[in-house]
């Protein structure tokens, strides 16, 4: 299908161009970099920019590095730089898994990491991770730059703390100091495209630290804290885990939709809740399987 | 309109496109390329599916603007020469049989199979996971890159 909605089209060069063209249009302005949210919402009507921002030209924006204590994700990186890149694989895990998980090889060589978390759906596999990594979104506009926390950018389905004249220059994600283990379990249908019908992000630290992160059971991805609270400070044992599922109702708040029920999310939560602890532990100790491989 | 330039199949071509112009349209309406093929439109199926500075993307998403300056490659240009191994392979094994879903599963193949040349089966299942083919259930299409796999260099 064509798109049947006019607009114009800009590819700015620098950030003062690109902030200029935001400061301009506002709202009537939508970014573009990988397209297979925003050209989708286009076609379907959802969205009716008069001016798309194409911002692949921004060289800095394309960045990917670590300087030993953190990584910064540039705004235009996908999902498939992140995945060959050889550090996030070593030191970040748990982004790397999820980001293996995220629809098809296609859609990952266009599809960035930071126009995941604008889209800002319940079911972004990108949430869990950078939530347990308190990661930081670097936002820019005329008037500068800010930082927020992962944990508070989201604040409903596809609504997010983006004002209409910022841009998400990318996020930062700091190494976590500890020794550790991490698993995301994603719940699907097949592998390719498809959205999670659940999906568990855990990370398990030296010294019994958990951290651990839901999305698509809830309105935006979040951190579990009551099931962290319970964990935190005790070692991992059968009797605990099944405590911990106990709390998974209290977490979480799934709807059926055309994707599963509110029960079978629920119940499956728990299964995954299991299975992405030990797994975590047992990863963190050298052992169990590799990350990347399915959990579920 | 844009005045875009891009490499198609190894050769620039320059036209005039609109800026709401999706490159699976301009290359199937305005490059007589047709190997593309519009399937769901909104990057789920795979047969749309290009090579774009190499890398296999979803022409039904991208805008034609967007590629001004870059190269592209569909399925014309990887047989311009004749068939490629691996549809061989894919003949060999009967692979198709509507063929809707032919040039995108072999698109995405050929830049899985450059990136990763001894694949396991589980790692080419997960990389054509993203295009769908409704006939075959899949078999057939696994045991031609499989084969292909074994035999290449040998």
């Amino acid at each position: 299908m064509a798109i049947a909605h006019l607009f114009e089209y800009y590819k700015p060069k620098n950030l003062d161009e690109l902030v200029e063209l935001l400061f301009r249009y506002k709202s009537k302005a939508r970014i573009l970099s990988g397209g297979t949210d925003l050209i989708v919402r286009i076609k379907d009507g959802f969205e009716f920019p008069e001016v798309v921002i194409d911002i692949k030209g921004i060289k800095e924006l394309s960045e990917l590095k670590f300087d030993g204590k953190n990584l910064f994700i540039g705004a235009t990186v996908t999902f498939n730089e992140i995945i060959e890149n050889d550090i996030v694989k070593e030191k970040y895990p748990l982004l790397w898994e999820s980001a293996k998980s995220v629809a098809s090889m296609g859609i990952r060589n266009r599809a960035t990491l930071a126009g995941n978390i604008c889209s800002a759906v319940p079911s972004l596999d990108s949430g869990p991770s950078l939530l347990i990594y308190e990661a930081e979104v670097i936002l820019r506009s005329k008037e500068g730059e800010r930082k927020v926390n992962m944990n508070e950018f989201f604040l409903g389905p596809r609504k997010t703390v983006l004002k209409e004249d910022e841009f998400v220059y990318g996020v930062n994600v700091p190494l976590p100091n500890k020794k550790n283990g991490s698993s995301y379990v994603k719940l699907g249908r097949y592998n390719g495209e498809d959205l999670a019908q659940v999906g568990l992000g855990i990370l398990v630290l030296e010294g019994n630290e958990y951290r651990i992160a839901h999305c698509a059971v809830g309105p935006v991805a979040a951190r579990a804290r009551k099931i962290e609270k319970l964990l935190n400070g005790k070692p991992l044992s059968d009797s605990l885990i099944e405590d911990a599922k106990k709390l998974i109702e209290e977490e979480i708040s799934p709807i059926t939709d055309v994707r599963a029920t509110k029960e079978y999310r629920i119940h499956m939560a728990k299964v995954m809740l299991e299975r992405g602890l030990k797994a975590a532990v047992d990863r963190m100790n050298g052992k169990g399987t590799p990350y990347g491989e399915k959990l579920i | 309109m844009n005045k875009i330039s891009f490499m198609l199949n190894g050769e620039k071509v320059s036209l005039y496109v609109e800026p709401n112009d999706l490159l699976l349209d301009v290359l199937r309406d305005k490059l007589g390329d047709k190997s593309p093929k519009y399937g769901c439109g909104r990057g789920d199926c795979g047969t749309c599916t290009v090579l774009l500075n190499g890398k296999s993307v979803r022409s039904c998403l991208i805008l034609a603007v967007e590629v001004d300056g870059q190269e592209i490659m569909t399925l014309e240009g990887l047989s311009k020469n004749g068939l490629t191994d691996l549809q061989k392979y894919f003949i060999k094994h009967s692979s198709f049989q509507c063929g809707f879903c032919a040039p995108g599963m072999i698109v995405s193949l050929e830049e899985f199979l450059k990136k990763n040349p001894k694949p396991d089966e589980e790692e080419v299942k997960e990389a054509i996971s993203g295009n769908l083919c409704r006939c075959t259930g899949y078999v057939p299409i696994i045991r031609a890159v499989m084969d292909y796999v074994k035999n290449r260099g040998g």
